[in-house]
């Protein structure tokens, strides 16, 4: 009879002793207890966690969980923890990276983990400027923005992470904040429940070189009509008083105020994640402020194929129709000839 | 001249040449797997060029197949043809000066028309030169009776030219009075789907045989079997034996073999031959780019993995930062280096030995690595083992360096059983430590692997210096001097693990020779032959590079002159200077995408003794 196990962790139980040593009010620190959060909700055992970081101060993350962890080298996280989930399926591996290491010096292993669909949890906190080396921009920092290596402005138009997720053919993408600990421990298991390589980008505040880039979307004021969170199966619906709601306008959205112009909430459009074809789900993603809220929440959640699960299943087939069982038999098959 | 006549050779060297896409490989290979099954020993060096399809007609077009049979011992694919064939003008161009005075050169002489003539760069045509006089020419209308051959079959014109190879490879095989039976049952086998293909080959292959049975201008040879040790054999390349010991070393380590690499040549095919093995359970991930190859390897070695990762010069060049990662980690991980012409591209499909002190030096920091070499084509399978042994008994990535001699040259191997190998002791945690130290060392200063999944053992590596034994980040001045200690001592140790260096020839000799890696074949060639002569040498040739073998010194201390012969500018001799400064090392160095030839190497020694 197989015994059930019943796993009562808390967050604690993924605290590391290491002290942190993100700076006083980063918003790393958010997310860091959101992740052990949903880690202790998730009814996983703790052994079979592995945290991979590339480098950036989002990297330093794999040190702050006591979980099997590994901090590598800049940009290579996506590879790194392709090879660890495929050489090993059953383990649940999450990739910390950040706009730099994710998008810059590992865009090519970012785009390729996503297009094999390898069972990953990629969470890239998107803070638009190179934290670790003091202030440069990443490739996400908005057009014109003043850094220290751009002091004049940047001359170049920033990557939406969650458009080159669809355009990599991603499967899963959702969106979170730092600061808003409840929807990204949602996230965070969503993520983990979804078979693929699951990209969760979360705006984070980097207190020191691009201190409150994101406080349009976090004022109280006004953030309730700056953002709509996605559902499945809901209506989009946002706005201090819910009553402004997203429609399709041709093939483009439009944002309408239920009850102006003959609108009514059954005119709102509902949230399909599960949407094979990617065009809403790439309009949603590219949703931007001050035109439209910023979506947040699962906006994409496909099921496809995983590459570590093909490999196993390839391995299986073919081991049970092979006629060669050992080195021994290969050496001895083909051409060969006694000498006596 | 009688065609009853046979004359009795040691040994010969025969030489296959045409346009890249005129299937010079496959008869060469033929060739050679027939003659090892009648018992020859052999040696084959595959010469092709960079472009898939290059030119036609041109030299830099021309893939050649060099192979070496006899009834003696053949480590070698020798310097100089006996036997040449050559499809067209640009072949007989590129290959004319490697041929023996007085050898015999069978031409398609239906291949020497004007056009070609002047695209192989010629002005006039070559055998209406008297230079060409020197040697038993043998014009075969090779294209015209190939077409007869096969004018009732129904076949299209480029199928028919296709199989042109057969019919120089059937005039070969009366030559050297081989049968056709297995090159007959390989097409079989490999067009069972389209018996005309099958059958249209062997009906050039009888063409080519029976034409040079007819003209009686030939000359017919017989190799006598060559005394070989009893037992089981096959032929192999570096290439596909590489993968086999690295297979081996996962088995006898009874772990899970994975292998995370991006194509290059010439290493391309032990990806290849290893996606195969899913057979054995082999994991093969071809990654995005080299760097993707090493990181994912990294990531399986973290996993309890056997990981490896397979490349070419340039592409050590990229893994340079991630194989620092291994080494800090204290990861085991084998990194194959089919080292090829450069820098940069350089020669792609040419051999050289110039990327020693990449793998040596070429990483940022204090990071050392063991380096391997293996030095014949079979030997590939040991050293592979070899560097997988010491990767996983000693917690370290350890480079292995092959080139392409070695990948694509051929020679028959006694095959070995895997029991014969020693078991690979993995260094996996015991699992009844109660409080694990990621970083504590055993006497060989070798730390101790745990693997996720294991329920205690949590740890967490890194990138970042870590302080000693529990593995936490650490700045601590003095921490880092006692790490980086601990890492170049743990890999110092390894030389109590490997066996001392032999010597071969005379112990009383005044000059040795010293070389390394896949030159053995060569070095050892002169060796003998000087010995022959009356010449007393020695040879020491290092497998072991890093660390050296512990008797090193002693070696180099018995001989009052020093030769290193290697196929850089003096990579292996200035190493040597470094460890052992109290002695003068003379040098012979080449670096031309192609093997020593023994002739050279007898006039080098000659002018030191």
């Amino acid at each position: 009879m197989q015994t059930i196990e019943v796993l009562n962790y808390t967050a604690k139980d993924f605290k590391s002793d290491q002290e942190i040593r993100w700076c006083a009010g980063c918003g790393d620190i958010a997310i860091l207890n959101a992740v052990q959060k949903a880690m202790a909700e998730l009814g996983r055992k703790k052994e079979e966690f592995v945290v991979v970081s590339g480098i950036g101060c989002s990297s330093r993350f794999p040190y702050y969980m006591n979980t099997y962890g590994f901090h590598g080298i800049h940009g290579r996280a996506g590879a790194i923890a392709s090879g660890i989930k495929v050489a090993n399926p059953k383990l649940s591996v999450w990739q910390i990276t950040g706009d730099g290491d994710a998008l810059a010096i590992g865009g090519n292993h970012f785009i390729h983990e996503i297009r094999r669909n390898i069972d990953l949890n990629v969470l890239i906190f998107n803070n638009q400027i190179y934290g670790l080396t003091k202030g440069q921009f990443s490739p996400t920092s908005k057009y014109g923005q003043v850094t220290k290596t751009s002091p004049y402005g940047t001359v170049e138009a920033p990557f939406n992470p969650g458009e080159l997720t669809i355009g990599a053919r991603g499967s899963f993408f959702a969106r979170g904040l730092d600061m808003n600990v409840a929807l990204n421990v949602e996230l965070f298991k969503s993520a983990e429940a979804h078979r693929g390589t699951s990209v969760v980008e979360i705006l984070q505040n980097c207190v020191i070189f691009n201190d409150g880039t994101f406080n349009y979307l976090t004022d109280k004021e006004h953030r309730e009509d700056r953002i709509v969170v996605l559902e499945h199966g809901k209506p989009m619906i946002f706005g201090k008083e819910k009553n402004k709601g997203l429609i399709l306008n041709g093939f483009k959205l439009k944002v309408a105020e239920i009850g102006v112009d003959g609108v009514t909430e059954a005119d709102i459009l509902v949230h399909d994640a599960h949407e094979a074809d990617p065009s809403l789900h790439l309009a949603l993603i590219n949703m931007s402020f001050p035109e439209f809220p910023v979506a947040f929440g699962v906006i994409r959640a496909v099921a496809a194929n995983t590459y570590d699960a093909a490999v196993e299943n390839q391995i299986h087939n073919i081991q049970a129709k092979a006629k060669i069982k050992s080195l021994n038999d290969l050496m001895l098959s083909g051409d060969v000839w006694e000498v006596k | 001249m009688n065609k009853k006549s046979i004359i009795e050779l040691d040994e010969v060297v025969i030489k296959f040449s045409g346009d890249s896409g005129d299937g010079m490989q496959l008869t060469g290979m033929q060739f050679s797997n027939t003659s090892a099954l009648l018992g020859n020993d052999i040696s084959t060096f595959p010469d092709y060029p960079a472009e898939i399809r290059a030119p036609q007609g041109t030299v830099g077009g021309v893939s050649g197949f060099q192979l070496h049979l006899g009834t003696k011992e053949i480590n070698t694919p020798g310097d100089y043809a006996d036997v040449l064939v050559a499809m067209n003008p640009a072949a007989l161009k590129a290959n004319l000066r490697w041929v023996k005075s007085g050898g015999t050169i069978i031409v398609d002489i239906d291949s020497f028309n004007e056009k070609n003539i002047k695209r192989a760069g010629y002005d006039t045509d070559p055998l209406k030169d008297e230079r060409i006089g020197n040697f038993n020419i043998i014009e075969a209308p090779i294209t015209l009776l190939t077409r007869e051959a096969l004018k009732d079959m129904g076949l299209d014109q480029k199928s028919i030219s296709r199989s042109k190879n057969m019919f120089a490879l059937g005039m070969v095989y009366w030559l050297f009075s081989r049968p056709l039976d297995f090159t007959e049952k390989f097409f079989e086998d490999k067009f069972k789907k389209v018996p005309l293909i099958a059958e249209a080959n062997r009906k050039v292959l009888h063409a080519g045989f029976n034409y040079a049975l007819t003209i009686e201008a030939l000359p017919s040879y017989r190799i006598n079997p060559a005394k070989i040790k009893p037992g089981m054999y096959r032929n192999i390349n570096g290439n596909i034996a590489t993968a086999w010991g690295l297979l081996a070393a996962a088995e006898r380590a009874k772990l899970e073999l994975f292998i995370g690499s991006y194509p290059i040549t010439p290493a391309t095919e032990i990806l290849q031959e290893l996606s195969y093995r899913k057979d054995l359970g082999v994991k093969s991930f071809q990654a995005e780019d080299e760097i993707a190859g090493i990181a994912t390897a990294i990531g399986a070695s973290f996993t309890g993995k056997f990981a490896v990762t397979t490349t070419s010069g340039p592409g050590l060049a990229l893994k340079t930062e991630a194989m620092g990662l291994a080494v800090i980690m204290e990861l085991p991980l084998v990194i194959v280096n089919v080292q090829r012409g450069g820098p940069s591209t350089g020669l792609p499909t040419k051999t050289e030995q110039a990327d020693l002190l990449q793998a040596l030096y070429g990483r940022n920091g204090e990071s050392p690595i063991p380096v391997v070499a293996a030095s014949t084509p079979s030997n590939c399978f040991y050293y592979a083992f070899e560097a997988g042994r010491i990767a996983l008994e000693h917690m370290t990535p350890v480079i292995l360096l092959t080139d392409g001699f070695l990948a694509n040259g051929s020679e028959p191997w006694k095959i070995m059983r895997t029991e014969e190998l020693p078991e690979v002791n993995v260094k996996m945690v015991n699992k009844d430590i109660a409080d694990y130290k990621p970083y504590l060392r055993d006497k060989n200063m070798v730390r101790s692997w745990a693997i996720p999944g294991m329920p205690g053992f949590e740890h967490r590596l890194g990138s970042l210096e870590k302080m000693a034994v529990t593995g936490t980040v650490s700045y601590v001045p003095e921490n880092h001097q006692v790490m980086t200690n601990e890492r170049a001592s743990k890999i110092a140790n390894i030389v109590n693990h490997i066996p001392s260096q032999t010597i071969e020839g005379d112990e009383d000799a005044d000059l040795l020779l010293i070389g390394w890696g896949s030159t053995y074949g060569h070095l050892l060639t002169t060796v003998r032959e000087l010995r022959e002569e009356g010449i007393k040498v020695a040879l020491a040739q290092f497998n072991y590079i890093f660390p050296l073998p512990n008797n090193t010194e002693v070696v180099l201390s018995k001989y009052k002159k020093r030769l290193v012969c290697e196929l850089n500018m003096g990579q292996f001799a200035s190493y040597l200077r470094i460890n052992f400064p109290q002695y003068e090392y003379l040098q012979y160095n080449k670096v031309q995408g192609l093997p020593f030839t023994v002739i050279e190497l007898k006039e080098v020694i000659k002018k030191h003794l």
